[in-house]
């Protein structure tokens, strides 16, 4: 493909003291992938996905998204470059509903501020709430989640809590969304829902997907591309075939001794 | 926060305006609307006492609302809100004696220079956390106590600054009567001021720094400046409430304004309800009242003759403190949500009987 591609990761290294979390890792992400990053426990999958979304500063190495540099950027600047995520372990305001976790998603797209929201109905803010509420409401069908809209998220389900947390992520109108271990903790059922949403996001609202997964038949299923990370280093990339296959990757899951490996460490 | 519908069967809501209103039923609304305007005879019925009484709930009030967005909503906590409040009362005599600025205007001045000195005694907010910001917060409380014994040029050093009432369109405003609507106005407007601030963007972006405040950042909320905004909005209203106060009593001294009436300001949030605009109201009242029961039981027991009559009255003071503090203690067992939340159960009570729920 000759365009240039929305994320690009160069030679990241992220070491915390002494302990190597990332060691020079790149790769790509082209507009409308769906890019699955896996590999063992401690690997540093979650670590690679902070560094893009902004919670950890890699030492070095960049990474830019829309051919924007943004590895020294705030985290709280690249949601309105458009970057979302979810986490891992839930990140839901517990104490608010539904419908204001997603609102707050929309805090970047939203104007009005601790001086004119108070004067909400001379000073256009009742207006605005309403129209982002609207826009909130079709993420809410979407994700089918309508009845629990007015529920405290600390009181739901463990699968209801991170589809609202996907559905936060969903409002902050991401071009690219970071999704870590999505189908956690989730029963057949409910994983199947969450894959469909995901290809839902990627292939009607024209989302950029980056997740990671442990689950190898969603990985398989609904990724057209796959790094695998094992010890802080990229042990392999390609189609989701092709890295099945491929003997580091299996030597990574069983636990056995590579000499790749050994080289990179 | 409890998610309990208090609507009652057929109340549907149709758009999205009608669902984002303050009251829940407009029964509510009409009784808060009633409410207000009952309020607004009362100097034609009430005596002067009672009258003094809801003006100490409108100025007290408005500071704990701003007390409670900056604790109970943003999840940040503050020991020199007093001094905040004593700085307000000082800055709207000052602006009014120093530049003839009318009082009316001083007083909202007032808030904002209050807003700024709170936003610069916040600012170590944005690096530090709980009882390390306590910590930082009680230097504020004692810096600007001392600010206030000593700046003659602003606050009149020990001798205190007086303080002039406010006069509107020629009249002087000055009776426990006339300033009742000035506190009416000034509680009313500040409690929906905080009331949408909280369902605005600024006011979720303050809870959403509470509950997380890691992916608040990631949601694109700006940490370091909405912890300094909440202390400057904190500020404001003390700023407001003390400026009503100076300009109540006529004469503001350096002495009242404590880390005690700092604690006092804590005791009502955390008895009226951490992150409830109402709760604060509640609360408000609570402390206010407190003292004038606690009078009467004293009244009642020294009636009595039980006792020698001497030994009570002394005790009196002793007893008001101990009865805050044992307060405090009874609703951090038994009811850490406040009133606001027995209030709640109250009204869920009387919609489900006879049913439990």
């Amino acid at each position: 493909m000759g365009m240039k591609p929305l994320l690009e990761v160069k030679q990241i290294d992220l070491a915390f003291g002494g302990v190597k979390a990332l060691t020079d890792v790149s790769f790509t992400v082209n507009k409308g992938d769906v890019y699955s990053i896996i590999g063992p426990n401690g690997a540093g999958k979650t670590s690679m996905l902070n560094c893009i979304s902004g919670r950890y500063q890699p030492q070095q190495g960049s990474i830019s998204f829309k051919q924007q540099e943004i590895t020294r950027m705030k985290p709280n600047q690249r949601s309105s470059l458009g970057l979302g995520r979810t986490f891992q372990n839930l990140a839901l305001f517990s104490h608010m509903s539904v419908l204001e976790n997603i609102l707050v998603g929309r805090h970047h797209l939203l104007k009005n501020n601790f001086a004119s929201g108070p004067l909400y109905w001379f000073s256009g803010a009742q207006k605005e709430e309403l129209e982002h509420r609207r826009t909130v409401e079709e993420i809410i069908d979407f994700l089918e989640i309508a009845h629990i809209r007015k529920k405290q998220t600390g009181t739901l389900s463990y699968g209801l809590r991170k589809r609202v947390e996907l559905a936060r992520a969903i409002a902050l109108k991401p071009d690219m969304i970071l999704l870590d271990e999505p189908m956690a903790g989730m029963n057949q059922e409910e994983k199947e829902d969450m894959a469909r949403y995901i290809l839902d996001l990627n292939e009607e609202w024209g989302m950029t997907v980056v997740m990671i997964e442990h689950d190898m038949s969603v990985v398989m299923g609904i990724s057209n591309r796959v790094m695998v990370l094992d010890f802080g280093s990229k042990i392999a990339e390609g189609l989701p075939e092709e890295v099945i296959d491929n003997e580091h990757v299996r030597r990574a899951y069983l636990g056995e001794e590579d000499d790749l490996l050994e080289a990179a460490v | 926060m409890i998610s309990l519908s208090m609507r009652p069967c057929g109340d549907f809501r149709t758009s999205y305006k009608a669902d984002n209103q303050i009251f829940e039923t407009s029964t509510i609304r009409w009784l808060v609307v009633a409410t207000i305007i009952a309020l607004c005879f009362a100097p034609l019925v009430l005596d002067a006492y009672f009258l003094t009484l809801f003006i100490q709930v409108a100025y007290l009030g408005i500071a704990a609302l701003g007390l409670n967005i900056l604790v109970g909503f943003t999840g940040q906590i503050s020991l020199g809100h007093g001094a905040f409040f004593g700085f307000g009362a000082f800055a709207s005599a000052w602006l009014n004696n120093e530049f003839g600025i009318p009082v009316w205007l001083a007083i909202p001045l007032a808030g904002w220079l209050t807003m700024v000195v709170g936003m610069i005694f916040g600012s170590p907010a944005a690096r530090i956390k709980g009882l390390y910001l306590a910590i930082a917060t009680l230097a504020a409380q004692f810096i600007i106590e001392d600010f206030f014994a000593r700046a003659g040029w602003f606050s009149g050093g020990s001798y205190g600054a007086a303080a002039e009432p406010v006069s509107l369109f020629g009249y002087t405003l000055d009776s426990d009567q006339s300033f009742f609507y000035i506190a009416l106005f000034a509680l009313v407007f500040m409690y929906l001021w905080g009331t949408n601030l909280m369902r605005s963007r600024d006011g979720r972006a303050f809870v959403a720094v509470r509950d997380h405040y890691l992916s608040a950042e990631i949601m694109g909320i700006n940490l370091n400046w909405y912890r300094l905004l909440s202390f400057g909005i904190s500020s404001f209203f003390a700023g407001i409430g003390g400026a009503l106060y100076g300009h109540y009593l006529g004469y503001v001294s350096a002495e009242g304004f404590t880390l005690m009436m700092s604690i006092q300001f804590l005791a009502m949030i955390i008895i009226g309800g951490l992150g409830s605009v109402f709760g604060a109201l509640l609360g408000t009242i609570f402390i206010v009242l407190l003292p004038e029961v606690l009078e009467s039981v004293v009244a009642l027991i020294a009636g009595t003759g039980l006792l020698p009559a001497g030994s009570v009255a002394e005790s009196m003071a002793y007893f008001k403190e101990m009865a805050v503090g044992l307060v405090i203690i009874l609703f951090l067992v038994f009811e850490p949500q406040g009133l606001a939340h027995r209030w709640r159960q109250i009204k869920a009570y009387w919609k489900f009987y006879p049913f439990a729920y």
